[in-house]
């Protein structure tokens, strides 16, 4: 195969990897952002999601498409309702003092893991992608799910942007996010703002397991890579920065997908993941942050 | 003094443990003693300086292939070996330090991150040296010091490593340099204008931390026999915060405690359920939300303030 | 809070009683042989019950769990009963040697046996020769015979990958192909497959002609498929890991209906996956390697439809209770055959209790042939006690019509290779 099919190729590969990448961070941001809390059990309601969707398309059963978009629309409120439960119960009680917020959120991960190893078991179990068509290129052959998987995540993007900027309670969100005693002062329930910008953040991971569950099954410790990346999108993004995120998910799939055509793939990924910490070690506030400390 | 007393105790405590207790909780002792180690060292950067890290995985890996490699490949006796994993555990934090330093807060958190992925992914490319995800054989405790048995001899070590990372984790904090980490942690641009380079003092904490951790990681290669890949995982850039966190942030004795906390918990949960990793994490969230500051910290906080 | 946990000894722990478990502990009177004849003999398993290995755990705990019922229908071992604890390792080499210790120092057991993964074996395995307490293995790694491991540690239920491997390339090079290119995970577990592979292809005068690492940390694959030369002949792929129904997929969009080489996977690609899986309709046609065949065989054997039953798995190797939860048939076998290897062992060698490990190892290491039957329902194996390690029958098999059917029984004599290391001559 040629260098422009390869490229091609890297680049469509690139572009999946990045706009499920896009969701989860952003997801993240809003939490680390708003509340500031190191939510290390964010990979685990991505994974949660991916797990609902199994055991809701297998439920519900019917053709595979109303199946999948039942999964979309109800695996998300699940895991959002799960979020807003333990945020009530465990992360509001501790003042989300952050190093308090860090053991229980690795303790929210453990029983996470459990619950699904114990009620969906230890292997890894597909989903039935909505539609099962093959795109034939002249040199390889691609998943149009897959293609349709870029397409939903920016929908969602656009819709969570639009949400943040044009509604009210987004709009209550941000106030949140950038002062949270003067928003009080003007008379903003920040614990319920915090309760729904957990549930939110917990149901855009949720979102992207679902676009992704079809393509790469749910297994009970899937959310680990997920938490990584996402960790690492939202800083090289610009902590409470969106567009950041966004821009930096683009960024990290593509030079993932790309310097693996240079070099051996694990010294690739070696190459990339140095590269990418070397843009925070000389722009310490990401790429679209404001200078703090 | 009290201070002094209290330190003292614990360790003769630790001594007539190790001689009374059975064989298995025996060993089990050695075992949290050489990761306390590691749990200190963490402690210096975070509980003291304030230096939040995930990368201290790159730290214990570097003890443990500083001193397993030479052992390997070099024909090194086990105690300078020791010393080089060591040593390799603090030229690490040296470097991952000049670079990572420049960061802070939570870049600070994610470069260290990276810095450990690469190095764990690093271990896995030269798996043809390291034994990748495998590992290494080494030759065991046997024979460390001469005419005692493996068991005696590994404990013996796990001990004095102990002891003298105890002694001097309460040396450090408890002198000037230790109240610098303090005042770098509680305003870093408080302590600048007081004339203090805040890259120097971070730096040479994060060193110091570095340090001990690779002393863990190369005393817990060499004493049990194995290094692998798997050292260098996320997984240990997590639990020595755990440990320490659950110990108690910021006291000298909390790494020891949350350490010991962490593996028993681990383990009784083994004996008595299947669900191993729900009992791990409802103890979790339980002790955080009736001690927020862990364990010795909420003690300190209510009842003893003289800890140190 | 420490002093309190230490002296805090388990009272229910996952121990399968067998008859006269109530009897005091053997070990609690060394001085006296008559109280040790009819207390149970206590075995402790190593079990991936948590961690990546979780899939292949729960499979190796209810194969263990049926030998066991078997072992003890059948009355024991010397007349006594038999008991096993279970005990997780996450997976993890550290947790690994804690759980020898544990099981060894705490619970009392005669023997250790089950672990699979391979860190987990080399990471365990030098904390078991200190022990000296003997490890039985489960891992089909070729760690124990290429001499890295100890006197104390066999593996005398499974194949390893180096003669799995090399058993199989004749037959490959003949019937598919002479143009190989290699698909494996970046790291140890993939270069025993990378290298005796490629030595086995070379020795047919075949080639391989490209050979594709793929690292550890990916969960997308569909990159490093155009990286595959169009002369290629024969795909040989083995994955392991959640992910590899992932590749098995994406291989499946890459090539399509379109003309593509023979595919040889090893089932470790598909272990505890259904082949009927909507989107893995490409697999069609194509060759696994097998440990054991997952779906039952018309000409399956007595024996192998008694371990059937027993474990619980239906003629497509799913559970009997639940199609969706597939089995790891291909390895599992292991467990059972390994407890009914430590059966004649300890008969062999007139076991009483821990002051006759050695005795027990060395009856193993005794051993020659073991035949096939009830105890060994994968077939007959030969067993080479200098290197401590098994051989046995290898099966290709091809999918039709959705399920696994075998085209190939490689002889035990295929995988052989010249002894790496005599551990008879270490010391104990």
């Amino acid at each position: 195969m040629g260098f422009g099919p390869f490229l091609l190729l890297a680049l469509m590969e690139s572009a999946v990897t990045a706009a499920t990448l896009a969701l989860t961070a952003v997801g993240l941001s809003l939490v680390f952002g708003v509340m500031r809390v190191v939510n290390v059990a964010h990979g685990e309601f991505f994974m949660l999601g991916a797990v609902a969707a199994w055991f809701i398309t297998n439920f519900i059963g019917g053709p595979p498409w109303f199946a999948f978009l039942m999964a979309l629309a109800l695996a998300p409120l699940a895991v959002a309702a799960i979020a807003a439960l333990a945020d009530r119960l465990i992360l509001k009680r501790l003042d989300y003092e952050p190093e308090a917020t860090i053991v229980a959120t690795i303790g929210l991960l453990y029983i996470f893991q459990q619950a699904a190893l114990s009620f969906y078991g230890p292997q890894a179990m597909p989903v039935e992608p909505p539609f099962n068509f093959r795109i034939q290129l002249p040199w390889f052959g691609y998943s149009a799910y897959k293609l349709s998987v870029i397409l939903l995540a920016a929908l969602v993007l656009i819709g969570v942007w639009l949400f943040l900027t044009r509604s009210k309670a987004g709009l209550v969100m941000r106030a949140t996010q950038v002062d949270r005693e003067t928003a009080q002062a003007f008379g903003i329930d920040t614990d319920r703002v915090y309760a729904a910008v957990f549930a939110l953040g917990a149901g855009l991971a949720a979102i992207a397991a679902v676009l992704i569950v079809p393509i790469a099954q749910a297994h009970y410790l899937m959310g680990h890579d997920p938490l990584l990346l996402a960790f690492i999108t939202v800083i090289v993004g610009g902590l409470g920065s969106l567009r950041g995120t966004v821009i930096a998910a683009i960024l990290i799939g593509l030079s993932d997908g790309l310097i693996a055509f240079f070099w051996s793939p694990t010294l690739a990924k070696i190459l990339a993941t140095l590269l990418v910490a070397m843009v925070l070690v000389f722009r310490p506030q990401g790429l679209f942050g404001a200078r703090t400390t | 003094m009290k201070v002094w007393i209290l330190h003292v105790a614990v360790l003769l405590a630790l001594l007539v443990l190790l001689l009374v207790l059975p064989a298995y909780h025996a060993t089990n002792l050695a075992r949290i003693m050489v990761l306390a180690v590691f749990a200190i060292g963490y402690n210096l950067a975070f509980g003291y300086t304030g230096l939040l890290s995930l990368g201290h995985a790159l730290f214990f890996a570097a003890g443990v292939y500083g001193a397993a490699l030479p052992v390997t490949y070099l024909g090194f006796a086990q105690l300078p070996a020791l010393i080089a994993g060591l040593v390799a555990g603090a030229v690490m934090a040296g470097l991952t330090g000049l670079l990572a330093l420049r960061t802070a807060g939570v870049s600070f958190m994610i470069v260290t991150l990276m810095f450990a992925q690469a190095g764990y992914l690093s271990l896995l490319y030269f798996g043809e040296v390291t034994g990748g995800d495998e590992g290494l054989v080494l030759p065991g405790a046997a024979g460390l010091i001469p005419g005692l048995s493996a068991d005696a001899a590994r404990t013996t070590i796990a001990y004095g490593l102990f002891a003298l990372a105890l002694i001097a984790s309460l040396l450090l904090v408890r002198g000037r340099f230790g109240r610098t980490m303090v005042a770098m942690r509680e305003n870093e641009e408080r302590s600048r204008m007081l004339g203090y380079n805040p890259f120097a003092v971070k730096l040479a904490a994060l060193v110091l931390s570095g340090l001990f951790a690779g002393a863990s990681g190369a005393a817990y290669a060499l004493l049990f026999g194995y290094a692998g890949a798997s050292f260098a995982t996320i997984q240990y850039s997590i639990l020595p915060m755990l440990w320490v966190l659950m110990g108690g942030a910021g006291t000298v004795l909390g790494p020891l405690i949350g350490t010991a906390a962490m593996f028993y918990l681990v383990d009784i949960a083994g004996s008595y359920t299947t669900a191993t990793l729900l009992f791990v994490g409802v103890a979790l969230v339980l002790l955080i939300l009736f001690a927020p500051r862990g364990i010795l910290g909420t003690i300190r906080e209510r009842w003893l303030p003289w800890l140190p | 809070m420490t002093k309190h946990l230490i002296g805090h000894a388990p009272s229910r722990r996952s121990v399968l009683k067998g008859m006269g478990a109530g009897l005091v502990a053997a070990s609690a009177f060394p001085g006296y042989t008559w109280a040790q004849s009819s207390a149970p003999i206590k075995l402790g398993f190593q079990l991936h019950r948590t961690g990546i290995g979780a899939a292949y755990g729960r499979w190796y705990e209810r194969t263990a769990q049926a030998a066991l019922k078997v072992l003890n229908d059948g009355g024991g071992i010397n007349g006594r009963p038999v008991e096993i604890v279970f005990e997780d390792d996450a997976t993890d080499p550290k947790r690994g040697a804690e759980v020898v210790e544990k099981l060894a120092s705490q619970a009392g057991c005669d023997a250790i046996f089950g672990p699979l993964f391979s860190h987990v074996v080399i990471g365990s395995a030098p904390r078991a020769g200190e022990l000296k307490i003997p490890y039985l293995v489960c891992s089909e790694g070729y760690h124990v015979a290429s001499g890295m491991l100890n006197r104390w540690t066999l593996q005398p239920g499974i194949t390893d990958v180096r003669a799995q491997v090399s058993s199989m390339a004749p037959w490959v090079m003949q019937n598919l192909g002479k143009k190989v290119t290699m698909v494996y995970p970046d790291y140890a577990f993939g270069y025993d497959h990378r290298d005796f592979f490629t030595e086995a292809v070379k020795a047919q005068g075949g080639e391989v002609i490209a050979q594709i690492a793929i690292p550890p940390t990916e969960t997308s694959f569909t990159r490093y498929l155009p990286q595959i030369p169009a002369e290629t002949e024969v795909l040989y792929h083995v994955m392991v890991g959640p992910a590899v129904l992932t590749f098995v997929k994406e291989l499946g969009d890459f090539y399509g209906s379109g003309a593509r080489p023979q595919i040889f996977g090893f089932i470790d690609s598909l272990e505890a996956v259904d082949t009927a899986t909507p989107g893995l309709e490409f697999l069609e046609g194509t060759h696994f390697w097998e440990g054991h065949n997952r779906v039952k065989q018309a000409d399956a054997s007595e024996a192998e439809t008694f371990y059937r039953a027993a474990v619980g798995v239906d003629d497509n190797g799913a559970s009997v209770s639940d199609a969706k939860d597939v089995s790891t048939y291909a390895h599992m076998f292991s467990c059972w055959e390994t407890l009914f290897i430590i059966k004649q062992g300890m008969e062999a060698a007139g076991y009483q209790g821990p002051a006759d490990r050695q005795k027990f190892v060395e009856a193993i290491e005794a051993m020659t042939a073991f035949e096939a039957g009830n105890d060994h329902p994968q077939g007959a194996k030969m067993f080479n006690g200098k290197t401590h390690q098994v051989f046995g029958h290898q099966f290709i098999s091809k999918v039709e019509g959705g399920k696994l059917i075998r085209v190939h029984q490689t002889a035990i004599e295929d995988g052989m290779y010249p002894d790496a290391v005599d551990y008879t001559t270490q010391s104990f």
